[in-house]
């Protein structure tokens, strides 16, 4: 009960400062897709290749998966701390490792995952500066 | 009237091979072969079908790199000799690449073990649902963690253990993070083990480093004919992503070369502290040891190439033909699959094809060419996930037919030349 009255501030919280906060407002998504394809293209493109649709059971596709498409805390975990798991992904296996990317910027982090949840089909909410901002601290 | 005229000569030569009875269905894909050659669809959807390999009856055994139906090893038997598959047995509970045939025993490997099925005097395996383990507790940390095999005429079994990382980085495939030296994972994979084809439960203990430096290979066969090894092996990845300073993206397309390797024991081929160049014909130090595309470090030591062959291409079979039913120029040379790139992005990418290269004694003979081809199915293709079929598998028959099979849509093709000799 008590978890889920604090999860639900946090919830309503988000809530307001995403209505309150007027840089939020503006929100420049075509900017933002112009950036994250600057950073795909020099970082993600060879293992996920220039369609996001990844190599077979090496490297995954980035279209419409269950974590692209998913929560933000999940993406940016998987940016700064890499991936490696033997974990299924729409059905299959991939062998390779996701490297880290902690070199990447708060800015580069949320343009790059815009691009990614806003391309090759795609069709997820943006990802903001704030909120990588947000997840990125609470990463150990 | 180009255009008329053009179709008027389609239609003739359909239906001068409709006249001709010709049994050819090359439906799924059109591969492209040179003339005189013809490709039989033997089956297709068979899954991810890597390795094969044909029993003396003429029956093909398919290996799956994932299980279909909670099987791992198809064998596809044609019984009315039109090169068609008509009866399909599926058995084996473990996913893989390797497979091979010896001694009248069939091998098979998962990522992490090799085991053996006896045939009994009517050519069937003897009991389908309980193989022996040969080899057991091979390293697998997901990458390049395919098993190919080998034999040889001595009771020897080859094993390729790939090295689980693109160029030994303390954090791999990562910009900035240093080559470990020495590298450790030299000690468990990244070569080629030797064990024996007939004992049981064998592991590291048992086996032998028949040969290091080798960062992946997936295609690999005996040579019968100077009774030696031979690999292809899959360069390293990602020059330019990783290292844009030294490295464009037009020379990562180019470099560095996959390599065609004789292997004799205790050799070193140099992965992962060189790579070879095939512009500047050097081996290279890789520039996480140091390297700048020009240094070359103490790469003059290590086993140069006998053929480069182009980069990222991602050989994954090796068959030396022996048959005598090609031409005699194929006697005793090499064709190899490539499975097609990945790492050519962003450019286009290549590959997807079978080539062949002559060999006399043991050396290439002259440049490779392109022998069957159009495997991607229409256009070239700016991903791998898009081509319809990727070359994967080769193998030849008794008759010196030879089979290639496809991880990505599940053909396997007999290819069979009705041309002048
Ligand atoms: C060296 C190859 C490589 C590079 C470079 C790379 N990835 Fe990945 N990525 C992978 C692999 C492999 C996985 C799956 C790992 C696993 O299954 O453990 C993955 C997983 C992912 C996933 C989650 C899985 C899914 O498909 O749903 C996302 C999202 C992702 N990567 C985005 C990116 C972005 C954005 C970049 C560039 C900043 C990037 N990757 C760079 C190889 C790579």
């Amino acid at each position: 009960m008590k978890i889920f009255a604090a999860s639900a501030l946090l919830i309503c919280g988000a809530y307001l400062i995403q209505a309150f906060m007027p840089a939020q407002q503006q929100y420049d998504v075509k900017a933002a897709m112009a950036r994250g394809k600057k950073v795909y293209d020099k970082i993600c493109i060879v293992c996920h290749q220039p369609d996001g649709s990844g190599v077979p059971r090496m490297n995954p596709p980035l279209i419409k998966t269950k974590i692209t498409l998913g929560p933000k805390q999940k993406l940016v975990q998987i940016l700064v701390k890499g991936f490696n798991e033997e974990v299924e992904i729409n059905g299959e296996y991939y062998s390779n490792p996701m490297p880290a990317q902690p070199q990447l910027t708060n800015q580069e982090i949320a343009d790059v995952l815009t691009y990614v949840r806003r391309s090759f089909g795609n069709k997820a909410s943006y990802v903001t500066v704030a909120e990588v901002k947000a997840i990125r601290a609470k990463l150990k | 009237m180009s255009k008329l005229f053009s179709s008027f000569i389609l239609i003739i030569a359909s239906a001068f091979s409709a006249c001709a009875g010709d049994p050819v269905n090359t439906a799924p894909g059109d591969i492209k072969l040179p003339a005189g050659f013809k490709a039989i669809v033997v089956a297709d959807k068979l899954g991810n079908a890597r390795h094969i390999v044909v029993n003396s009856n003429g029956d093909v055994y398919v290996k799956l790199e994932r299980l279909k139906d909670g099987k791992g090893i198809i064998r596809l038997r044609d019984t009315n000799g039109d090169g068609v598959a008509d009866e399909k047995f599926a058995f084996g509970n473990f996913g893989g690449t390797g497979i091979a045939i010896k001694n009248g025993y069939l091998y098979a490997s998962s990522d992490d073990n090799v085991y053996r099925y006896k045939f009994n005097d009517k050519n069937e395996i003897e009991n389908p649902d309980k193989p022996e383990i040969i080899i057991t507790g091979l390293v697998n940390k997901r990458q390049h963690s395919s098993k190919s095999i080998a034999l040889d005429n001595n009771g020897f079994i080859y094993v390729n253990i790939g090295a689980p990382s693109n160029s030994c980085q303390e954090a791999d495939r990562t910009a900035g993070s240093k080559g470990q030296m020495p590298c450790p994972i030299l000690e468990t994979a990244g070569g080629i083990w030797q064990f024996r084809a007939d004992k049981l439960n064998q592991s590291y203990a048992e086996g032998v480093r028949y040969a290091t430096g080798l960062r992946n290979v997936v295609g690999l066969d005996w040579n019968t004919s100077v009774n030696e090894l031979f690999v292809m092996q899959h360069g390293r990845d990602q020059l330019s992503q990783l290292y844009p300073d030294n490295y464009s993206n037009e020379q990562n397309a180019e470099v560095p070369a996959e390599e065609f390797f004789i292997v004799k024991k205790g050799m070193d081929f140099g992965w992962p502290y060189c790579y070879y160049d095939p512009i500047q014909k050097k081996k290279l130090l890789a520039p996480e040891y140091g390297g700048d595309g020009k240094t070359e470090g103490l790469c003059g030591t290590k086993e140069k190439p006998l053929y480069a062959f182009p980069a990222h291409w991602a050989p994954n079979a090796l068959l030396f033909y022996t048959g005598n039913q090609f031409a005699a120029k194929y006697k005793n040379g090499a064709f190899i699959a490539f499975h097609g790139s990945w790492n050519r992005a962003p450019l286009e990418q290549a590959g997807f094809n079978v080539v062949f290269l002559p060999m006399k004694d043991g050396k290439p003979a002259g440049d490779y060419e392109i022998f069957a081809d159009n495997f991607v199915g229409g256009k070239e293709n700016l991903s791998p996930s898009k081509a319809k079929h990727r070359p994967c598998g080769l193998a030849m028959g008794t008759d010196g037919s030879m089979y290639i099979s496809d991880d990505q849509g599940g053909t396997v093709w007999k290819i069979i030349y009705t041309g002048e000799k």
